[in-house]
């Protein structure tokens, strides 16, 4: 009964999503106002169907329905319960309904909330919003329908794969989706601006704080698929340019670019019609994402189970979406007026090089994630890119981006002067001047690159307090702490989440400059009582047993580790599940603030052993300690946007509108 | 000319969209094996059962064509295998076993409880002979013809679906080649 609750409730959103669409773009073009308000009624009710069809599938697995194949094929009764939750969105079908649920929340969230946003683009976005949930929604119940009977129900259900059984599972999609949907909203915002043919400052303003939101979900959703990734694979890296999480970077770069582009687009009427190109094309990269983890064009280690029909479609949807957006604004944005024009020392310039930079980026990771395909397709051969292209292009790129980064918030708007400048980067440079010599002396030359990754994650952290130093300083003549206080209250929190999102790059620099300079690694046969000395830690394998866990049996050894905050045990376990037939490891870690011991166990070798890989990583949680401050940087940010935009709906200030010159 | 430029992205969009259109049609966990139509590389192995002959590539020529399967007593999918190959054996296919990274006393162990479907086993403890025939990973079959080349490769274990869909067909017409 409840699968076919499901089953309904689905159908029915999406009709509700086609309602929705057709509606809205009829309402806002003819300016009827019940049509407009019926469609921003079926974005709501269309919400609360996926609710209920994503309820049903949910309580399917909690109760453990084996008659609904999907649930008989990731869950059994000896699963805990939480992989049995978690489980609802670790399959393709159950990860698509959480896709479309969150896309409609957001819908929903944007036809209940938003009073001071113009009406016929409120409609005109929510009707995107609705062909894009219609399209997901039938790849849904035509290709992919989780609600699907066995007949006969089996007694009991396959498994969920192992790898997956951990609670990194239990949040890292779910936050990753809210990102990659999040983008939706950019994306709509852009079609309807090409739609409308007007594009102006409120325009930036109202859809900035959306896309914030999904860089921020994107941010932790990537840092946290790394954190899971680090402890459960056993491979001891944090990244691996793995199609999968190339596919999670494309548009987390591309939102970083329209982020800043739609700060100047906000400010200075500039960048128009690159603005609106990077808001469809940040979420067709979403939607490639997609497609590459579930069309099987690509192995990875993330790859859903494969269906060729599921690709088909996919890519026909993005053709189609994607095809008209970009047909649209082939169509619609040379009819804009180009922007206001600015100087090459000036802020927009920063921002339009930082964007450059962005894309130049993008493209290096696009080309090296689909460069395989391209080449199988045309000439039939089989490569693969792997680490060093990416390391041999994005990493130079990244680098000058990071000298950027700090320019940029020190530069006033429309014009400045480079004498100034260079005198208000004096901090920063002189602490990676300070930061490159003393690494040399220490390290020898045979460091530099490292040198240069300290300079810049030094360059990056000063020019982060030095954007608040500049804030804070005196207007008049007078010592820097009178009135400190007040100065520190009159700055707006979105200084502040600037500062800590810049300065958490720099930390994040500075964790990869020494994991890229200083990890070691050994691999050895140990026997129980055996030690070893790895980066001057002695480490011990001090004992070797079997366990038996709730739905697996593990080989279970024992280190002990003497670090510098004393002596530590560290536990690594081989699991193996029988049900599904499938080992697992589980890394030992000791996580330290200055980096970690890292300990996974393989077989048993052949002279008695056991195979044992030890890792030193230091200031490896710096990398993904600097990303959370990003995130947090961002969360900060948007937390002063809700008071800015209130503000600006009360007084209404007469924004620099931009007309269309032709319309 | 500024409208070109705004005809950029949807054109590069298009050529890229066909890009994965052709890209869809191929599967990318095939891999081809360099081997193929070439004769086997040379090995000579010692056997796992002291008492049976050893495997060397001479073997492998001769008489009809035959299947080298690379197996290990502690590589499930090949346990998985396992009751296939019997079958095989019992309609009269030819299999020879290379025994990889495997203890003797546990390839043994394995052979007495499920059965031995090969006709002889070579011992590759070091897993040197498996490197030169391109092995990733334990189960991998090969279908070498009486010239001694190798003229299929099997990535994972042989299901009886693919047996009767490819490769009995491919047996056949090499028996009469």
């Amino acid at each position: 009964m409840i699968a076919e609750i499901g089953q309904l409730a689905l159908i029915l959103a999406l009709c509700l999503a086609l309602v929705q669409a057709a509606s809205l773009l009829i309402g806002a073009w003819r300016v009827d106002g019940a049509l407009m308000s019926m469609g921003r009624a079926a974005a709501v009710l269309q919400a609360g169907f996926i609710a209920v069809a994503f309820a049903a599938l949910g309580t399917a697995y909690v109760t453990g329905d084996f008659s609904i194949a999907l649930v008989a094929e990731h869950s059994n009764s000896a699963q805990p319960l939480l992989y049995r939750i978690g489980a609802t969105w670790g399959s393709h079908e159950g990860s698509m309904i959480l896709w479309v649920f969150i896309l409609a929340v957001y819908g929903a969230a944007i036809a209940l909330a938003g009073g001071s946003l113009r009406e016929s683009l409120k409609a005109r976005v929510l009707a995107v919003q609705g062909v894009v949930g219609a399209a997901f929604l039938g790849f849904l119940l035509l290709t992919s329908n989780p609600f699907l009977r066995l007949t006969p129900a089996p007694f009991d259900g396959a498994e969920l794969n192992p790898v997956l059984q951990d609670p990194g599972l239990v949040f890292h999609p779910p936050v990753l989706y809210l990102g990659y949907v999040g983008l939706s909203i950019a994306f709509s915002f852009g079609v309807a601006a090409l739609i409308e043919g007007r594009v102006d400052a409120n325009w930036a303003r109202w859809v900035r704080p959306w896309v914030l939101a999904a860089w921020i979900f994107l941010t932790i959703g990537i840092t946290m698929g790394s954190v899971w990734s680090y402890y459960t694979l056993g491979w001891g890296g944090w990244w691996f340019w793995d199609p999968v999480e190339n596919a999670s970077l494309m548009p987390w770069l591309l939102a970083t670019a329209l982020l800043h582009s739609c700060l100047v687009l906000e400010k200075r009427g500039a960048l128009i019609s690159w603005t609106i190109l990077l808001s469809i094309l940040a979420f067709s990269m979403s939607m490639v994402g997609t497609f590459l983890v579930r069309s099987g064009v690509l192995t990875s280690v993330h790859a859903f189970a494969v269906d060729p029909k599921r690709g088909v479609y996919i890519l026909g949807m993005i053709a189609v979406m994607t095809g008209m957006a970009l047909g649209l604004f082939a169509w619609r944005a040379p009819r804009f007026r180009t922007g206001a024009l600015f100087t090459a020392v000036s802020k927009e310039y920063a921002i339009t090089l930082n964007n450059l930079f962005l894309a130049a980026a993008t493209a290096t990771v696009f080309l090296g994630t689909f460069y395989p395909v391209f080449v199988d397709a045309l000439h039939g051969d089989k490569i693969s890119v792997g680490p060093p292209y990416f390391n041999a292009t994005f990493a130079p790129i990244f680098m000058l981006l990071f000298v950027l980064v700090s320019f940029g918030p020190m530069l006033n708007w429309k014009r400045d002067s480079l004498g100034p400048l260079l005198f208000r980067l004096i901090w920063p440079a002189l602490a990676s001047a300070i930061a490159v010599v003393g690494a040399i002396l220490i390290f020898g030359i045979g460091h530099v690159m490292a040198a240069l990754g300290f300079a810049l994650s030094a360059w990056l952290i000063v020019g982060a307090g030095a954007v608040l130093a500049r804030r804070w300083r005196p207007v008049s003549h007078g010592a820097f702490w009178d009135g400190l206080w007040g100065r520190m209250r009159a700055t707006p929190l979105a200084i502040f989440g600037l500062a800590l999102a810049h300065a958490g790059l720099g930390v994040t620099t500075l964790g990869i400059t020494a994991m890229a300079g200083w990890q070691s690694n050994a691999v050895i046969a140990m026997t129980p009582g055996q030690s070893l000395t790895l980066a001057g830690k002695t480490i011990t394998l001090t004992g070797l047993r079997g366990i038996e866990g709730p739905n697996y049996e593990a080989a279970q050894a024992r280190f002990a580790v003497d670090t510098l905050a004393g002596p530590r045990v560290l536990i690594s376990e081989r699991r193996f599940y029988p049900d599904s037939q499938t080992t697992t490891t589980e890394a030992g870690i000791n996580v330290g603030l200055l980096g970690n011991v890292y300990i996974s166990i393989g077989d048993r070798a052949a002279g008695g052993g056991l195979v044992v890989r030890l890792w030193n990583h230091p200031l490896v949680n710096f990398i993904w300690g600097g990303a959370f401050m990003m995130a947090f940087g961002g969360m900060v940010s948007l937390a002063d946007r809700r008071l800015r935009v209130a503000v600006v709906k009360r007084v209404r200030a007469p924004a620099g509108v931009l007309e269309p010159a032709a319309a | 000319m500024r409208r070109l430029i705004f005809l950029a992205p949807i054109v590069l969009f298009a050529i890229v969209v066909a890009g994965f259109a052709l890209g869809l049609r191929r599967d990318p966990s095939l891999l081809p094996s360099t081997l193929i139509g070439k004769p086997l590389p040379r090995f000579s192995l010692p056997p796992v059962d002291p008492k049976a002959p050893g495997l060397t590539s001479a073997d492998m020529t001769g008489g009809g064509p035959r299947l080298l399967n690379v197996f290990g007593s502690w590589c499930v999918s090949c346990r998985y295998e396992h009751p296939v190959l019997m079958a095989l054996k019992s309609q009269g296919v030819a299999i020879e076993g290379l025994d990889w990274r495997d203890s003797r006393a546990d390839a043994t162990r394995f052979l007495a409880a499920e059965g031995n479907p090969y006709e002889r086993i070579g011992d590759d403890e070091a897993g040197r002979t498996v490197i030169d025939l391109g092995v990733a990973a334990a189960p991998e079959t090969f279908i070498v013809d009486r010239q001694g080349r190798v003229r299929y490769k099997q990535v994972g274990p042989i299901t009886p679906e693919l047996w009767t869909s490819t490769l009995a067909p491919l047996m056949a017409r090499l028996k009469s080649e």
